[in-house]
């Protein structure tokens, strides 16, 4: 059966939740402080160009924040998101456009609903509930889109290594 | 129920006879008076073995996906919650109208024979249906069980006695078992509990999961040519037992794929060699589309768009589900 | 077999000042699949593309990995390279290890660690990139250009001069735009009518032009090259082909209940009127909210008076549908409503106007004839005083951030003019800086300060009191001597902010263009395509884009009109292969896919298919009409079997990607 981490943890994260601080030594790996793998899925239309804004503007982000680039927020399978978190994402973030401004009309209306189920399953399976963000960032928002990466990371941070819904096969 | 028994035969017989039907989906006696099996008559002189008690469960609808695609025109039995299932399949495309013969058959709630064993019946000989109660004749002699202690669990969330779909009709519908006031009264308790708990009890339950696929093979919105998780190019094939997270993989995304295409029938819970809880997600995807979306109820017809392939305007943002999750777990 | 090269590039210091570039490609010779891994300093230029295609040759590469900056930037430039050297261009795959490495962190480990898990990354998805093919899609040589004014017409006389058809959609009965209001133009102070109407006829009798007025862009469908556009042509009640715009209907009309839009609200219209004596066309318009004939049933005098009866209660509004290859936005802009700016005395007293109200109280066609009065008692005012930034460079929520541009040398032009006609009259600017950047521009200004005697004073104006007689009081702070400055003026303007039209948003939603969070429209690059839209056959021009002068505009607008015209000059053009693919094997017909494509590019129909099984049979399945699929890949989201996938992202690419970050 799964050593569940996360749960042991879970008072202590309750108390650091939302400060900026990681709670990785109580993961029992030791060491260095807990540094989150984050798999961002951005759109090729607002969000990957507001990450772009980001960098041109030269905004911190951390680097636990890794973008893939899918051509809009309503081509993200949720199988796409489980995936990084079985493979040992600590936190996914998905960023569309605004609603109302998708390049391809629709596209983020059908990921809204999708993502609204995903997450109210999530919660429902009791595993990483805010471990999985929907997020909007048009291209000229590069500013915000620095600072959410670094809340989320913060966030991610705070609740500790994912166990929950890891692979376990390949990573003991 | 013996007389409806006898309508079935003689309406299949006649559409066997006249040509209405090439076939008949109904339910076949079995070695045991409680396992009848979904059977293809295709003849008069077999008719012999049809069979409609409260053993008689499974839902047809999925077995007109074969007929319809051999072009046959298949006569099919459908309890009213059967009925939802078809119009999924029409609504999928995924059968041909005019090769159904819909057929609506009466239902008073299908038993569970491991709870029929519990009420104190072991060896099950006989039973007889007379209403609101069984009488079981057992190796030890006769039982009279209350049939609403022994009803299988779909049938305790019945969505009444109405067909969706009927080209003719057996008997006169009969009274149903009382729909319980909160079909979502499992999943509201289930979501009462903390995160920790509620994970407990999925790994508990998807832990056990032997990944036979019979919660698949039953299921009448699961009807993809090849599922994902066979198809070596999808990149999640294989389906080594291996892990929790794995199961809970295929379980969550097998219910997103059906979610909102789910009638609600109940088969895969029913199915499950592990007695996995499976109708707790399917469920749980029902209800939260009824909460985001609007109410929505697949089957009840065969042409409203599904929830996951429309929207609208005013639909939650995500923020707002996270949030609303969020206040529940204070409370619990 | 897959030969990936690998080239990571310093872009100058901007990468490797951050990224320990050599440590990248040592850790590239490392990964499966990689036979070649190099670096260099700017792999963009003529020279790092020279090394490309020399690796390309010596190690038999049939894919390649960029390590660079963002792909919006270089991605063209190395598919081209890729397809030069006998790659497929879709086989090329962008690490973005600038933008989303370098610039955004200080930690040298950390900028390389990340870039070479970018590397790995983009190397996964390259070794599943098959070879992609563009289909290719007509172009309709016609351009729609929405919006009437100066940057409006000046795309579309260029476009039409080029020999293309051009329709021009104005919103209002006219064209012209904000331009026809000005009275004079900085920094030559020629006449604003005299430089604009040659234009607005010429482009009214330019046989490439139709001017669709008083109509609004509604529905947009299709995309480059083939848009679809249904227009609504608002009812005038007025039959454009019987009147010869005499005027009489707009004379008799007994409603003079409105403010007229041309003279900013300073003077009434009637219910029946055409905006201005230059209006093109030249066709009253009755304003269906006013008229007593609408109203109450009663009237009916501008039907009786008009010589040609063309006045028609009937008219109804008409949807017009065409077709065209590009669309210029051209919406321009509007002045901040200065409602919440009550203190400067706006809203409490007439004799507080905006800039704009000053240019229809100065110009000969305006409701004074161009004689400058206090519009509260009609007499010449003896102090004015100009505001400068009322809205602009305000980071409070009532203002907008940005700078207005436009402003300071307006102000100059009209302490200039005031003073010219005016001697008399004592003119003072407040600022909080003056900028005059362009050419003839500061000398103007100091011309406003050195020749003309206009007092400028660096200064926010603090408040202005009303008195009950209807004097103003106003109080500002000198931020040069400290000194808190009182003073009684007789006119105070305010240089309100300029913003996007109100329509603009709407107008982004159908073509999909996309906007920045004041409003105006993006670029695709802002320095490189700064008239571009991202959104492929969107061009902008004028102010739409962001506050500018008339000149810039004027450029700008045919900056848009070249680019408009380098479409219209295709006939095809090469789509984006990125398009979805139906696997019809594995598809079910459940047409999921159907109902969820925004292009309506799949239909489902009866196709003969091999099964899985091996049986042939013939069952509807979805397929994809790659000429109008533009790759969003919702189908191949809502796609429960995965038959939908979405070539150049398909679901094993993405897994790959995903797995290539996590593990």
């Amino acid at each position: 059966m799964l050593v569940t981490q996360e749960q042991k943890q879970q008072p202590a994260a309750g108390a650091a939740a939302g400060k900026d601080t990681a709670v990785g030594k109580d993961t029992g790996t030791g060491a260095a402080a807990f540094e989150p793998k984050i798999v961002a899925f951005c759109c090729n239309w607002c969000s990957y160009a507001g990450a772009d804004g980001a960098g041109t503007a030269r905004k911190h982000y951390p680097a636990n924040v890794k973008i893939i680039k899918v051509p809009c927020s309503g081509r993200v399978r949720p199988l796409f998101i489980l995936r990084a978190f079985q493979k040992g994402a600590d936190g996914v973030i998905l960023c569309g456009c605004h609603p109302g401004d998708c390049h391809y009309m629709t596209g983020n209306y059908y990921a809204r609903r999708r993502m609204d189920l995903l997450l109210s399953m999530l919660d429902y399976l009791g595993v990483a509930k805010d471990r999985l963000r929907v997020a909007w960032v048009s291209a000229s928002e590069g500013a915000r889109f620095a600072d959410l990466m670094n809340e989320f990371t913060a966030h991610i941070a705070s609740l500790g290594e994912n166990v929950k819904l890891r692979d376990m096969r390949c990573r003991k | 129920m013996q007389k409806i028994e006898d309508l079935m035969r003689a309406k299949a017989a006649a559409v066997l006879a006249d040509g209405a039907a090439d076939c008949v989906l109904a339910w076949k006696r079995g070695i045991f008076p409680y396992d009848h099996a979904p059977a293809l008559f295709r003849r008069g002189d077999d008719l012999a073995d049809l069979v409609y008690d409260v053993f008689c469960p499974a839902n047809l609808a999925k077995y007109l996906l074969a007929t319809s695609r051999a072009g046959e025109r298949a006569a099919v039995f459908l309890k009213p919650c059967d009925t939802y299932g078809v119009n999924q399949l029409l609504k999928d495309h995924r059968v041909v109208r005019d090769r159904i013969l819909a057929i609506g058959t009466p239902c008073g709630g299908m038993v569970d024979v491991k709870k029929l064993r519990g009420a104190g019946c072991g060896t099950i000989l006989a039973v007889k249906d007379r209403g609101d109660v069984l009488t079981v004749t057992t190796a030890k002699g006769p039982v009279t069980v209350a049939k609403g202690e022994v009803l299988l669990r779909k049938c305790l969330a019945c969505k009444g006695n109405a067909y969706q779909i009927a080209d003719d009709e057996i008997g006169t519908p009969r009274g149903t078992p009382p729909a319980p006031a909160d079909r979502y009264a499992e999943v509201r308790t289930l979501e009462g509990l903390s995160p920790d708990e509620r994970f407990a009890f999925w790994r508990q339950e998807l832990s056990k999961c032997i990944r036979c696929n019979t919660c698949r093979d039953v299921c009448p919105a699961c009807t993809c040519e090849q599922c994902v998780f066979d198809h070596p190019g999808s990149g999640v094939d294989g389906k080594a037992y291996v892990d929790t997270s794995q199961e809970a993989l295929f379980h969550i995304i097998r219910a997103f794929h059906v979610a909102g295409r789910c009638t609600g029938c109940g088969e895969c819970g029913r199915v499950c060699p592990q007695g996995i809880r499976l109708d707790l997600l399917n469920h749980k995807f029902a209800k939260d589309i009824d909460a985001f979306f609007g109410p929505c109820q697949p089957g009840a017809d065969a042409d409203s768009p599904a929830p996951q392939s429309t929207f609208r305007f005013e639909d939650p943002e995500p923020e707002a589900v996270t949030r609303q999750d969020d206040r529940r777990d204070r409370h619990a | 077999m897959q030969k990936i090269g690998v080239f990571v590039c310093w872009c100058g210091s901007n990468i490797a000042a951050t990224v320990d570039v050599a440590r990248v490609v040592a850790a590239a010779r490392e990964v499966s699949g990689v036979v070649y891994a190099a670096d260099y300093p700017y792999m963009c230029s003529e020279q790092g593309q020279d090394l490309v295609a020399r690796a390309v040759r010596e190690h038999g590469l049939n894919r390649l990995v960029v390590c660079a900056c963002s792909p919006r930037m270089h991605e063209k430039t190395f598919r081209a390279c890729a397809e030069r050297n006998g790659i497929n261009p879709y086989q090329v795959e962008i690490a973005n290890i600038r933008e989303q490495c370098a610039w955004i962190l200080k930690d040298k480990d950390e900028a390389t660690a990340k870039a070479i898990v970018l590397m790995k990354a983009a190397v996964a998805k390259a070794l599943l990139d098959e070879p992609l093919a563009p289909g290719e899609s007509p172009v309709t040589k016609r351009a729609l250009v929405i919006g009437g004014g100066i940057a409006g017409i000046e795309t579309a006389l260029d476009i039409a001069e080029a020999g293309y058809p051009v329709d021009i959609v104005e919103k209002e009965p006219s064209i012209g735009g904000k331009m026809a209001q000005l009275d004079k133009t900085f920094p030559t102070l020629d006449c604003s009518a005299c430089i604009l109407t040659p234009k607005m006829v010429d482009a009214a009798q330019h046989p490439n032009i139709r001017i669709l007025s008083y109509s609004e862009v509604e529905a947009v469908r299709g995309f480059v090259g083939q848009f679809e556009v249904d227009i609504r042509r608002k009812a005038r009640s007025v039959r454009a082909d019987l009147c010869s715009g005499c005027g009489i209907c707009a004379a008799k009309c007994p409603s003079r209940q409105a403010d007229s839009e041309f003279d900013a609200g300073l003077r009434k219209r009637g219910a029946i009127y055409i905006p201005f004596a230059q209006a093109i066309p030249k066709v009253p318009v009755i304003d269906r909210t006013q008229c007593l004939k609408f109203r109450t049933g009663k009237c009916g005098v501008c039907s009786v008076v008009c010589p040609n009866h063309c006045i028609d209660y009937e008219q109804k509004d008409e949807i017009l549908t065409e077709r065209y290859g590009v669309i210029v936005l051209a919406t321009g802009f509007e002045l901040l409503d200065l409602k919440r700016f009550g203190e400067l005395g706006w809203g409490r007293s007439k004799d507080v106007i905006t800039s704009l109200q000053l240019e229809r109280l100065t110009n000969a066609g305006g409701p004074t004839e161009g004689r400058l009065v206090c519009p509260s008692t009609g007499r010449e005012p003896k102090r004015v005083v100009l505001v400068s930034c009322v809205g602009s460079r305000d980071t409070t929520d009532r203002g907008k951030t940005y700078c207005s541009k436009i402003c300071c040398m307006y102000n100059a032009k009209h302490a200039m003019y005031i003073r010219e006609k005016y001697p008399d009259t004592d003119v003072t600017v407040f600022y909080i800086d003056v900028r005059t950047p362009g050419k003839g521009f500061d000398e103007f200004q100091r011309r406003a300060v050195e020749e003309y005697g206009v007092h400028y004073i660096r200064g926010l104006v603090g408040k202005v009191d009303v008195h009950r007689d209807g004097t103003l009081h106003l109080t500002a702070g000198d931020l040069n001597s400290g000194r808190q400055i009182e003073m009684e003026p007789d006119l105070i303007v305010l240089a309100a902010a300029v913003t996007p039209s109100p329509d603009a948003r709407r107008i982004a939603g159908l073509v999909t263009a996309s906007i920045d969070n004041d409003g105006f429209y993006v670029e695709a690059h802002p320095k490189l395509r700064p008239v571009e839209s991202p959104t492929a056959g969107i061009f902008l021009s004028g102010m739409c884009q962001g506050p500018k002068d008339i000149p810039e505009t004027v450029a700008q607008a045919g900056a848009a009109a070249v680019k408009a015209i380098g479409l219209l000059a295709k006939d095809k053009l090469l789509a984006n292969p990125c398009t979805a693919r139906c696997d019809e094997q594995r598809c079910s017909g459940c047409e999921i896919c159907v109902q969820v494509c925004p292009y309506g590019a799949i239909t489902a129909e009866d196709k003969t298919v091999v099964t899985l099984e091996g049986v042939r049979e013939t069952r509807p399945v979805a397929v994809v009409n790659e000429a109008l699929c533009q790759g969003c890949g919702a189908c191949s989201a809502a796609c429960p079997s995965g038959a939908m996938d979405l070539k150049g992202f398909t679901n094993r690419e993405i897994l790959a990607e995903v797995d290539a970050l996590c593990w």
